[in-house]
């Protein structure tokens, strides 16, 4: 039997098509379009100037050692936030999702006073010789901040619905505790733990808010790449600018597409356990 | 589950000097990473005193900034739910041809920096851009002033309102709205009294989390509004400025209003999490068909 057709489809697509037309598919169009109109010489060179190297690097390298961090304290706190009952639980579950809730400039200004010379975590940590305000650490530490819940919430799920019988089995067959979570636990949190990982490097390679201020700027040692597209804007340079929000572009295509294949897994995962 | 009572071995990791150890860690991290921030805004905005704090508070250029950003919220939010309904609509209770694609051009702008949605924008608006010269003569001002603020933060929150309402429209189905059409009953009635009732918990939660991120936009807003004082500032960019002007005081005064709304979403996004909102698993825009279908646990 066909089935009967619901009404409102050419308004609510005519409306969805106009809203992405006009605010997603023309300005990134009008990006794309910019850069591929410098030509191929000039886009390699300044994609590939010393400057934009060094951008990438440091941006690179910083998102990978907060999403690293990210990836033990997230699944450590997923762990305890499911497994555990404490009291305040409720209150840290809630907790987890503030650094999607506060305004990325608001968490910037934040942890650079909180990691300041003169800061309440800065001070203590100048004594013993570690800079992290104004150093490649203060990146890495508003990235992983800002990545925070990505990891929580895509293990919490997978870790709620895990089969106490399985556990049990292996416990029945006498294996102590971290072979059972090594053998057994991890291999099933493997998916969510991608999905969430790919989703949290992403972030931070697009982040620019909560790291300006905690940055120190500084071409070739605390520049994100970010803010290297905003410099060349704001010195007219126009071209360079699209060029180096190109390369940013394609990555997030490139990220998103790897992130999406990660939550297909997944999903096909949960579904099948 | 009578029979595991007591005889029940504990759980792997509840061992209790493990638990201990581990707890231990995880809260002070949430203390150091988490409450932390959110203690330092309230401290530093009080620093210098109430007064102060009220002083920074009632500054014009404050709260001008304060002004702007509900106006961009008030304009954006009801577009953007406006377009994540018609999008929801069209896409669960529909077929038609590239609608995988649909879907994923609106999730898009979750993965592109708000620098590079900024920047794409001047390539439309500005000067160097598309329509910049045309825009020029008609004497039509985007950039550097509200329709420019506004149209960068509808990118940025584009599919906040969608994400939450596809994967829950499409587990529900369409055999509702048929048999409320097959009854006589117009669209609009359908959607109104079958649909909307269904989905209106998951509608609130996209356009609160809609709501703050517009609210809180920087990235994208800093490059299009020109930061200028008094009259394209919104309230994050009014954060920066007052900063990098080694007011600190004032400018963590200026913080504490959106920290505010942020600790408000949260309650309300608990508070709609228990009404069931938020806890559809998304299927991916890309995955197959065949893990389009939300899974609903027996």
């Amino acid at each position: 039997m066909r089935r009967r057709v619901l009404p409102g489809l050419p308004l609510a697509l005519g409306i969805t098509l106009v809203y992405v037309a006009i605010i997603v598919v023309l300005p990134l169009a009008a990006l794309v379009f910019k850069a591929a109109s410098l030509g191929p010489e000039d886009y390699w060179r300044i994609i590939s100037s010393d400057r934009a190297v060094a951008s990438y690097r440091v941006t690179v390298t910083c998102a990978l050692v907060a999403t690293v961090f990210n990836l033990f304290f997230g699944m450590a706190l997923a762990w305890v936030l499911v497994r555990y009952r404490f009291p305040g639980r409720r209150l840290v579950d809630a907790l987890v999702d503030l650094p999607f809730a506060l305004p990325t400039a608001v968490a910037g200004i934040a942890l650079t006073t909180l990691f300041a010379t003169n800061g309440w975590f800065g001070g203590p940590l100048s004594l013993i010789g570690i800079k992290v305000a104004y150093t490649p650490l203060g990146i890495m530490v508003a990235m992983s901040f800002t990545s925070i819940p990505f990891i929580v919430r895509t293990v919490q799920p997978v870790l709620e619905e895990l089969d106490p019988a399985l556990e049990e089995a292996g416990q029945t067959l006498g294996a102590s505790d971290l072979s059972i979570f090594t053998t057994v636990i991890l291999p099933l949190l493997t998916p969510a733990l991608l999905a969430g990982v790919s989703l949290s490097f992403a972030r931070s390679l697009g982040e620019f808010g909560a790291i300006i201020f905690i940055a120190g700027n500084q071409p070739f040692s605390t520049e994100i790449t970010a803010l290297l597209a905003f410099i060349r804007l704001e010195e007219y340079d126009y071209p360079a600018s699209a060029a180096i929000a190109s390369v940013m572009l394609l990555t997030a295509f490139v990220m998103l597409a790897i992130t999406n294949l990660m939550q297909a897994r997944a999903l096909r995962y949960t579904a099948r356990g | 589950m009578a029979h595991h009572g007591k005889g029940k071995p504990p759980r792997v990791g509840d061992n209790k000097i493990f638990r201990a150890v581990l707890l231990t860690i995880v809260l002070l991290l949430v203390g150091l990473m988490i409450v932390a921030p959110l203690v330092v805004i309230g401290v530093e905005a009080f620093s210098k005193g109430i007064v102060y704090f009220g002083q920074s508070i009632a500054d014009p250029d404050t709260r001008h900034a304060i002004l702007l950003t509900v106006i961009t919220a008030l304009i954006a939010v009801p577009i953007n739910t406006a377009f994540g309904v018609a999008a929801a609509w069209a896409i669960t209770k529909h077929d038609f041809w590239g609608k995988r694609l649909l879907t994923v051009i609106i999730e898009i702008p979750f993965s592109v920096s708000p620098i590079v949605a900024g920047v794409s924008y001047l390539f439309v608006y500005g000067l160097q851009g598309l329509f910049g010269h045309a825009l020029q003569a008609a004497e039509i001002k985007i950039l550097f002033a509200l329709p420019g603020i506004v149209l960068a933060s509808m990118f940025v929150t584009a599919p906040f309102v969608a994400r939450e309402l596809i994967p829950l429209m499409q587990a529900q189905g369409r055999d509702l709205e048929e048999a409320a059409t097959s009854l006589g009953a117009s669209g609009w009635r359908t959607f109104f009294s079958v649909t909307l009732p269904n989905i209106k918990w998951a509608l609130l939660y996209g356009v609160v989390l809609c709501n703050s991120r517009v609210m809180g936009e920087f990235g994208a807003v800093s490059v299009v509004s020109g930061n200028i004082r008094g009259q394209t500032n919104t309230l994050p960019l009014h954060i920066e400025l007052l900063y990098h002007d080694y007011n600190a005081a004032g400018s963590f005064a200026a913080a504490s209003i959106l920290a505010g709304l942020a600790i408000v979403t949260l309650i309300a996004k608990v508070a709609l999490e228990r009404q069931g909102a938020g806890r559809v698993q998304r299927p991916s825009a890309l995955a197959g068909a065949d893990s389009i279908t939300p899974e609903v646990k027996p």
